[in-house]
């Protein structure tokens, strides 16, 4: 579990547009049981199941129990992480420039 | 943040891991003692009396006050406060959690945040963080990053994520 292959099971993970919707769901509304997430896919139970048991190998989701149920909760660290060490570091040189550039047009003359 | 919509129930619970290469010693250690507290995150020096119905209080740093005081908002000296429910070195720690820097989290009362670290293979460690938050939605919004914009900083994500920064290489990313 080097840090590269941690990051790169995440994005392993996002590829599938089926995950991606599995992950707005949650973030829609946190905390459900496969069943609910189930009802929201044309989609078999166990095809479901294959796609949370990625995310949760991921790190995106984090299934606990809550009495007999199973919650599934959508873990936003690793998006986090891969904001902090890849994202942060393309964008925010071109924003500094971006509104450098805006306040400078925008001086009255 | 979330509705019933269903005859389902809802949950304000915020469940956040992270996996750090590091021994559960180092990890407990970064939670608990105020000389890691203040490295990484929002900073702040944590004190925790480690037992059940010992207290938790977290005092700002000198930045966090020079901070505050350029944007003309006076820091209170505790900032979060809180009671320790069970503390379990270096496995499980579970404490009430109230934010006092904001009249709004500070009126929303006490939530309550459970720290589980589990030893896994190849040297590294699960960190859980559970965050139960009922009754206490402006918190939430705060806690899970969703005011970033606005200055609030990244919430429990940044704060793991950082965390783990410098318990792997010895640098945050907060600088």
């Amino acid at each position: 579990m080097e840090s590269d292959g941690e990051l790169g099971s995440v994005f392993r993970a996002l590829a599938d547009p089926t995950r991606r919707f599995l992950l707005d769901l949650l973030f829609a509304r946190d905390g459900r049981t496969l069943t609910e997430l189930e009802s929201e896919l044309s989609m078999t139970r166990f095809g479901v199941m294959k796609h949370l048991k990625v995310l949760e190998e991921a790190g995106l989701v984090v299934a606990r129990r809550s009495g007999r149920e199973k919650l599934h909760f959508l873990n936003p660290v690793p998006i986090r992480m891969i904001h902090d060490r890849w994202i942060d570091k393309y964008t925010e040189r071109h924003v500094t420039a971006l509104l450098d550039l805006k306040n400078e047009l925008e001086k009255p003359s | 943040m979330s509705t019933v919509t269903d005859d389902s129930v809802t949950t304000a619970t915020q469940v956040y891991r992270v996996y750090i290469k590091a021994t559960a010693e180092a990890i407990w250690q970064a939670i608990t003692d105020p000389e890691w507290s203040q490295r990484y995150g929002y900073g702040g020096y944590v004190h925790y009396d480690l037992r059940p119905g010992g207290a938790l209080t977290v005092n700002p740093s000198e930045e966090m006050r020079a901070a505050s005081a350029a944007m003309g908002y006076e820091i209170p000296d505790v900032i979060i406060d809180g009671e320790v429910i069970e503390a379990d070195p270096p496995h499980k720690l579970v404490t009430t959690w109230r934010m006092l820097m904001d009249a709004g989290t500070a009126a929303e009362g006490f939530t309550r945040i459970t720290y589980e670290i589990k030893a896994l293979d190849a040297g590294y460690c699960s960190l859980t963080l559970v965050h139960e938050l009922d009754g206490a939605p402006v918190l939430a919004a705060l806690v899970s990053g969703a005011q970033e914009e606005f200055g609030a900083g990244g919430g429990h994500p940044w704060v793991l994520s950082d965390l783990k920064s410098l318990l792997e290489t010895g640098a945050g990313l907060a600088g």
